[in-house]
């Protein structure tokens, strides 16, 4: 089902020189016309190569207006059905259309810290470059517990 | 003033680091993490490179719903048993061993970054890290809220490394040896799919980490839903394809991971049977893992373990299809029934929701397919295939470069010869995907492994810190191999009125389509059940050959079609080691994942080895040889 660009809610991300949606694609699926002569639509996104579209909705979850959906793999899945959703900072909620109308909403945490607030290294030890060469990780303080009796060859 | 870089005039950018980390998944981040805090002080410069944006690039990209490898007080010595077994007794327990000890540490850092991490009933917001029982939907398997785990992750990565330090839609394609050592790499190239720039990197290490194998057998979809794949569309191979040019030693190519997924959407199964207790059944409710229980036991002792080895376990599958009692079904009705008899309706609904977002966190295209086929899974069954073969070293695959492992496990010196997570070319480290002969350690363990070879790779250029890189071939000539796509189109793009037919040139889409093709009907893909022999290889090495000629004259229109075209590229050779590997092995060492008809049983006096091989990017030519194997925990044997 590869993602497309409604007209009516895309607005090419206010002229900037790349869109959300181009900036995310792992795929580099993603393209802005900025002049239409590639779709009629000026000034908008669209998916310039849909077959190879993993359907991972990067570019549906960060589009700031929530102009892009999905219409399932035409090949693949019966029309009318859709999955969509609204992704925040703390949590995303999902809307599943069945093509028989029937609707499902589920809503999941999606993460229990602040985006940007992490501080990687703080409160973290500072390891001794001389130890590098050691197996610890520079996190870890004690190596994890092992029964080294099970290793039939080590000294 | 140089004139403004074209469509195929690029400019050219070189900048020498200390170490450069070629990819942004889960193994890069977890270098870059461990990396940046152990050269502190030490005036080490870093550079990390991705093709895509990092908060949304690797396998982690869509999210996931579970964390596969999490040991939480399990010795590592058993879980370097069960990844032997699962991939039929040829891995390696040193580099299985040493992700086990420390892949923990990257679970709580995840958990503490922000990672919700599903607890037992009573342990709610008590950490991992402070005892806190995470609900387990397998041995080493915990249930997760993951839509956001590749954003939060890269987060930390990010922070660590800076924003200098990274450089986003550059893609790598060909690493370059030094010009004093052919055994060693002293460069990368790539080029941007923004701008026209061509990317020179020297540096002393580098890892290389840019994912597993997709689409180089024709998909089962070949429609709108070839981007369907079980695996990240965008793993083109390119890991294992400049390693081989670049000399290093491949380990296990013959190696393929064959998922038994949800059929069309290839959505996760691994709750359904794990958390949800379902049964995968034939076409008359049959379940056949219990039905064809006696097959198991023509191989031991793979099959006779608590949970058989994945392809043994596709192996009764698709005796079934064979036998024309398919589809096969994962019949959730009876299973939600059957958790229904003993909970309330409310809690019934929490697991509902539970199962889709199972599909919702890492495969939102089965949910649409589940909604465009009104499947509602407590009133009807889903259908299960086998998919196309995938060739990758992290989930339940093992293919992937050999490398040097930790040397307090006992291990042989051919298995640990020097730093840790290099290659046999100097100065090349992997992790995640890139390292061979180990496997299951999914997320998690791709982050610890990255963090690992962060250690070996800073004392490498510690190591070598006055020593200088020189690249052994000129910069214009890299540039010109690396645009030569460009050119072809260029040239050639005016001698027919249809841009995508001329006999001057192949577009990457038709060369794609081509290799899968060869592939799927020579190499033991779904056109064969998985089946081939000695003459179908041989006609798919020639058929390889002259593709691969045919390869260098890919055309390029855009930056985009650029990107395809390395991409291909480095899907043909991935594919040629595959079949290289394959026909080495006179054996059907993984019966479910392909068959050696001619050989068609496990050799384990001839063939419980490691097969490796070498690539002469001069010659063109392969190299594969044996390589002892040995356990250094104790394993079941046949006999017992």
């Amino acid at each position: 089902m590869p993602t497309f660009v409604r007209t009516d809610k895309c607005d090419g991300c206010k002229g900037q020189d790349k869109t959300a949606c181009m900036y995310i694609c792992p795929h580099d699926l993603m393209l802005l016309d900025k002049d239409g002569s590639m779709t009629g639509h000026a000034m908008k996104a669209f998916n310039q190569e849909p077959e190879q579209c993993w359907e991972c909705y990067s570019c549906v979850k960060i589009c700031p207006q929530n102009a892009i959906e999905a219409r399932h793999y035409a090949d693949v899945v019966p029309l009318g059905g859709s999955v969509q959703p609204l992704r925040g900072t703390d949590s995303i909620m999902w809307t599943i259309k069945f093509r028989n109308g029937n609707m499902k909403r589920f809503k999941f945490p999606i993460r229990t810290t602040a985006e940007g607030s992490i501080n990687p290294y703080a409160n973290k030890p500072k390891p001794e470059i001389k130890d590098v060469g050691s197996p610890v990780l520079f996190t870890e303080g004690a190596p994890y517990k092992c029964d080294r009796s099970q290793l039939l060859l080590a000294k | 003033m140089a004139t403004e870089a074209t469509f195929g005039n690029p400019q050219v950018v070189e900048e020498e680091v200390d170490i450069l980390i070629i990819g942004g998944g889960m193994a890069a981040c977890g270098c870059a993490f461990e990396m940046m805090r152990w050269v502190e002080g030490t005036g080490l410069k870093v550079k990390l490179v991705d093709k895509a944006a990092m908060d949304r690039s690797g396998a982690v990209a869509q999210g996931l719903s579970a964390i596969n490898t999490y040991m939480g007080g399990q010795d590592p010595a058993d879980y370097a048993r069960m990844v032997a077994n699962d991939l039929m007794g040829i891995t390696r327990d040193d580099l299985a061993y040493d992700v086990g000890r420390h892949v923990d540490d990257s679970v709580h850092l995840f958990e503490e970054w922000g990672l919700p991490i599903w607890k037992q009933p009573g342990d709610e917001g008590k950490s991992l890290k402070d005892g806190g029982k995470p609900v387990r939907s397998g041995k080493w398997q915990i249930m997760i809220n993951g839509e956001s785990y590749k954003v939060i992750v890269a987060e930390a990565a990010k922070k660590a490394l800076g924003m200098d330090n990274i450089q986003e839609r550059v893609f790598i394609v060909k690493l370059v040896n030094d010009k004093n050592d052919p055994k060693r790499v002293s460069g990368a190239v790539g080029f941007s799919v923004r701008e026209h720039k061509v990317y020179v990197y020297k540096f002393k290490a580098c890892l290389l980490a840019a994912g597993g194998a997709v689409n180089i057998f024709r998909p089962r979809s070949v429609g709108e839903g070839t981007g369907r794949a079980w695996y990240p569309v965008w793993n083109a191979g390119s890991t294992y394809a400049m390693a081989a040019e670049a000399g290093a030693e491949l380990t296990m190519m013959e190696n393929r991971f064959v998922p038994a997924r949800f059929k069309d959407g290839y959505g996760p199964v691994g709750a359904w049977f794990l958390l949800f207790k379902a049964k995968a059944v034939n076409a008359f409710g049959e379940v056949y893992m219990d039905k064809n229980k006696e097959m198991l036991k023509q191989y031991p002792p793979y099959g006779l373990a608590a949970v058989p080895a994945s392809c043994l376990r596709n192996h009764l599958m698709m005796h079934e299809m064979k036998e024309g009692r398919g589809p096969i079904y994962m019949d959730t009705p009876t299973a939600l029934a059957k958790l229904a008899e003993t909970m309330t309706p409310k809690e019934i609904k929490h697991l509902e929701a539970e199962a889709w977002e199972d599909f919702l966190d890492m495969c939102i295209g089965q949910a649409g397919v589940w909604a465009g086929e009104n499947i509602e899974p407590e009133k009807k069954p889903s259908e299960l295939m086998p998919t196309e073969p995938y060739l990758l070293g992290s989930h339940s695959g093992c293919c992937g470069i050999w490398v040097s492992g930790p040397e307090d496990l006992g291990a042989p010196k051919e298995w640990s010869w020097g730093y840790r997570s290099m290659t046999t070319v100097k100065g090349l480290f992997t992790a995640g995907d890139g390292v061979g002969a180990s496997g299951h350690k999914f997320s998690s363990g791709s982050h610890a492994e990255g963090r690992i070879a962060a250690k070996g790779m800073i004392k490498f250029a510690l190591d070598n810190k006055s020593w200088k890189p020189e690249l052994d071939t000129p910069v214009n000539e890299l540039v010109e191999d690396i645009y030569r796509p460009v050119r072809t189109y260029l040239q050639h793009k005016d001698y027919t009125t249809a841009i995508d037919i001329n006999p001057h040139y192949i577009t990457p889409k038709m060369l794609q389509f081509r290799l899968q093709k060869i592939m799927d009907e020579y190499c033991a893909g779904v056109a064969t059940w998985y089946q081939t022999n000695a003459k179908m290889l041989s006609v798919c090495e020639d058929k390889l050959e002259m593709l691969k000629e045919d390869a260098l004259k890919m055309r390029a229109k855009d930056l985009h079609e650029l990107l395809r075209a390395w991409e291909n590229y480095h899907r043909v050779l991935t594919a040629e080691a595959h079949m290289k590997h394959i026909q080495f092995r006179e054996e059907s060492r993984y019966p479910g994942f392909y068959y050696r008809m001619d050989y068609n049983f496990i050799d384990e006096k001839n063939w419980k080895c490691f097969v490796n091989s070498t690539y002469d990017r001069k010659t063109k030519k392969w190299t594969v040889f044996k390589k002892p194997h040995v356990d250094l925990v104790s394993k079941p044997t046949a006999g017992h």
